[in-house]
């Protein structure tokens, strides 16, 4: 036996090569009847997804070359003056501004990281330990996060209005007399972060969307082995030494693709601040607009739906070079969609697979010399 | 990988090209085809009303009728299938498809996207001003003044709105005048006679810092959607410039006329003569039109604010939020101290015959059987704007003004119009959209207290191109 496995026997080799089954001699079984499932099955995904993802991109793109109007979207041929006109653009008296758009949209990014990301770290570990109530807890937290937008922006633009609760509850409950008829969303300006009213749209939207980073992180904290944090402890560890060196690192693929997510979310945002704002007028006045809001204002309100396309274009360059950017150099660690991360995995993998199979046989002939001595 | 991505990227566009190609394809065919298009004989041949003379039903091919309007609610949606009804009993070869749709759905998204795929409806919803000179640049609207001009004619100027080089290509069934919307309690617990309203801009004042004096908001404004600040400036505009100033900017997109600035001096100076310079509730800006209790109109009828400067449609919301504030059924009456009066003059100014509001009327589409216009003019004619104005509304049919309900507050704002030596539709609508938004947002800026008269109208004329 022990001459077997020395001399290299394939079935030992195999065996000790382990995870990868044998596909070669299936390849030539690939029928026209599996082909047609194949094809079954993706063409009308497919099909869904040209028709509501490819067609209407190419159209805005079209679209966004012409100076057309809602009823004849496609005349006036004007090349890409639409998108030199965004680029060059000056503040007007009382109109809204896209450069305004962009900023509000990269604040709303960078501060919904910065604010949710902690509050959410800090809910999931304290709900990860033996708590009274966890489920209830648990359920209140996600509520927001399954409340439509429509529903959440109106709620918030009762309760914030001029004459709303909560000024009600200042005055009334809280003696603050100044606050009578505040106008929490209505602070005239140029918006971005001296302005109140970015701060309470970020109240809002981390009202909204922190559920979805809790349950999120809580997910990814039910996936760390209890082994490991059981190791760290009787080794000594702290709880924070333990959620420090190992739970929070373990969590890391979690954190970043919910970051992805939440970036993405957030050059997106329209549907709450439209709500919100009552429209466009308030978002303008307040310079609180959106790159989405911007584009259905200008395309939409303004008839001008030549320069919306150009927006909406702009606003999906925008977010393609983010996503990829942030795919490149963050998410691949975890998605592995990176090629050379792939390669690297690969010879890593099978660098560990050939000193498993040298450690096996090594064992293999120790223990047959064993019995033999 | 890579290569498999870029193969799948090229089936994938190739394939979205392949699905470009079959839409146009349809809609060519959906031109091509549309409902049955009358012979050109027929289209310009004035048919009589359907109510003076029942037309012959025989001899007639079988016709279907579109018909889109915005009646979603009730009584509204059953009075106008009731219409299609009777016309179709009187005309039996007709058949009356009608889709009740949302005004602003209606509006901005179903009815363009109908003109552009050429399925449009033969009968539907039309605003008239800008929007309509747009519908009629693309050839979408049918010449009513040649098919059905006795019905034209019968509505006379209320219509000017509707027309284009005095052609009409749509025809309103209701227009309403502005004005302020009163609740008298707080008008009289301010001590002032709710029977003798302000005539004159410095009455208005004293009324306005004697309501503010007595605690409460002299006049609610809701400034989140615009266009509510927007009818200051414009009354402000209408009671400044003459007719013709007036007509040259819808017509002619002409803003010269110093009037326009003159009407931004006119408005500054109401804004500062009042109440230490705060005339509007507090927090205005912030304040949305007609949304529930917290809304300017539910300040108005829950009695935190006197006053607000709104169209007629005013009294149906403030009597929606009063019956929902107060558990009534939704089809309570409006209260009765709710009271109505004009926009005073402005010294000096010279529109004192103006009036400015905004109605509801069809178009009748360039590919529509004569029919259509037909059933158009069935709808203006005596007896069913009898109906129509019996149901508390206004009526543009001056045969069926009589028949709104005694005591009705839509009275008031009747009379001003019978009055009007020249009727102004809102002037965003006027403009249309790629003029109004602009011109809204300067006016809010302007009224929030920036910028100049002279900015407002540069931007009004910079939108313009």
């Amino acid at each position: 036996m022990s001459t077997q496995v020395e001399t290299g026997d394939p079935r030992a080799a195999k065996t000790a090569r382990g995870s990868s089954p044998i596909v070669t001699s299936r390849k030539k079984k690939v029928t026209w009847k599996r082909r047609v499932e194949v094809i079954g099955f993706t063409v009308p995904a497919l099909i869904v997804y040209v028709a509501f993802v490819f067609v209407p991109i190419g159209y805005a793109l079209v679209m966004s070359l012409f100076d057309g109007t809602p009823i004849s979207p496609f005349t006036n041929f004007v090349g890409f003056e639409n998108f030199t006109g965004i680029f060059t653009a000056e503040r007007q008296f009382g109109q809204p501004f896209f450069w305004d758009a962009v900023r509000n949209n990269l604040l709303i990014a960078v501060a919904s990281l910065a604010i949710q990301g902690p509050i959410a770290l800090g809910v999931a570990l304290m709900l990860n330990r033996r708590l009274r109530f966890r489920r209830l807890i648990r359920l209140l937290i996600f509520v927001p996060y399954v409340l439509s937008e429509v529903i959440t922006g109106v709620i918030f633009a009762q309760i914030l209005n001029p004459n709303g609760a909560l000024n009600y509850v200042l005055t009334e409950w809280l003696g603050l007399e100044g606050m009578r008829f505040f106008a929490w969303l209505g602070q005239v300006g140029d918006g971005g972060i001296g302005s109140a009213t970015f701060w309470v749209v970020m109240a809002v939207l981390t009202w909204k969307y922190v559920g979805m980073a809790i349950i999120l992180f809580m997910a990814g904290l039910a996936g760390v082995p209890e082994e490991l944090t059981e190791a760290a402890a009787i080794d000594g560890a702290s709880y924070w030494q333990i959620q420090r060196k190992v739970t929070v690192p373990l969590l890391g693929p979690t954190i970043r693709i919910w970051a992805f997510l939440s970036i993405i979310g957030s050059f997106q945002l329209f549907d709450m601040v439209w709500i919100l704002f009552g429209g466009h007028t308030l978002l303008g006045q307040t310079g609180m607009h959106t790159m989405a809001s911007y584009m259905v204002t200008m395309g939409m309100n303004r008839n001008m739906v030549g320069y919306g396309s150009a927006v909406a274009v702009l606003l999906f360059v925008f977010t393609l070079i983010v996503a990829l950017i942030y795919q490149k150099f963050i998410l691949s660690r975890d998605l592995g969609s990176d090629s050379r991360a792939i390669r690297k995995a690969d010879q890593k993998k099978a660098r560990a697979d050939a000193k498993a199979a040298k450690i096996a046989a090594r064992e293999l002939t120790a223990a047959e010399t064993g019995q033999e001595t | 990988m890579k290569t498999k991505l870029r193969a799948g990227g090229i089936v994938a566009m190739a394939a979205a090209l392949a699905l470009v190609v079959a839409g146009c394809g349809d809609d060519d065919n959906g031109g091509a085809d549309p409902t049955p298009t009358p012979d050109e004989t027929t289209a310009v041949d004035p048919t009589p009303e359907p109510d003076e003379t029942d037309p012959p039903a025989v001899d007639r091919d079988p016709v279907t009728v579109t018909w889109w309007h915005n009646g979603v609610g009730e009584p509204l949606y059953s009075f106008w299938q009731g219409i299609a009804d009777e016309f179709v009993a009187a005309n039996p070869h007709v058949t009356v498809n009608i889709e009740a749709i949302q005004n602003e759905t209606l509006r901005n998204d179903v009815l363009p996207t109908a003109f552009q795929g050429g399925n449009a409806p033969d009968l539907f919803q039309s605003w008239g001003g800008g929007e309509l000179a747009d519908w009629h640049a693309e050839g979408l609207v049918m010449n009513l003044s040649n098919v059905i001009p006795d019905t034209v004619a019968h509505i006379g100027a209320v219509g000017n709105s509707w027309a284009i080089d005095g052609a009409a290509y749509g025809l309103p069934f209701t227009f309403g005048p502005s004005g302020f919307w009163v609740n008298t309690e707080v008008w009289e617990s301010a001590g002032l006679d709710s029977n003798n309203f302000p005539a004159t801009l410095d009455e208005l004042f004293e009324a306005w810092n004697a309501i503010a004096d007595a605690g409460y908001a002299p006049v609610a404004l809701g400034g989140q959607s615009g266009w509510p600040v927007g009818h200051w400036w414009y009354w402000s505009a209408v009671k400044t410039c003459s007719s013709a100033a007036l007509l040259a900017a819808s017509n002619n997109h002409d803003w010269s006329d110093p009037c326009w600035v003159q009407a931004g001096e006119n408005m500054d100076g109401i804004l500062t003569s009042v109440n230490g310079g705060v005339p509007f509730n507090q927090g205005w800006l912030a304040t949305s039109a007609q949304e529930g209790a917290t809304s300017a109109s539910g300040l108005v009828v829950t009695g935190m604010a006197a006053m607000q400067l709104m169209g007629v449609w005013d009294i149906g919301v403030m009597g929606g939020i009063y019956n929902e504030a107060n558990d009534l059924p939704s089809d309570t009456l409006p209260p009765a101290f709710l009271s109505w009066f004009p926009f005073p003059n402005i010294p000096g100014g010279g529109g004192d015959a103006n009036l400015m509001g905004g109605g509801d009327g069809f178009s009748v589409h360039t590919d529509a059987p004569v029919e259509a216009a037909e059933l158009l003019a069935f709808i203006l004619s005596d007896s069913v704007q009898q109906r129509y104005a019996a149901m508390d509304n206004i009526p543009t049919n001056p045969n069926a003004f009589g028949s709104i309900p005694a005591g009705s507050a839509n009275l008031l704002p009747l009379a001003a119009l019978e009055n009007a030596g020249f009727v102004q539709l809102w002037l965003d609508a006027a403009y249309g959209g790629q003029i109004g938004t602009p011109m809204n947002n300067a006016i809010t800026a302007f009224i929030g207290g920036q910028g100049t008269p002279q900015d407002v109208v540069d931007a009004i004329v910079n939108a313009a191109g």
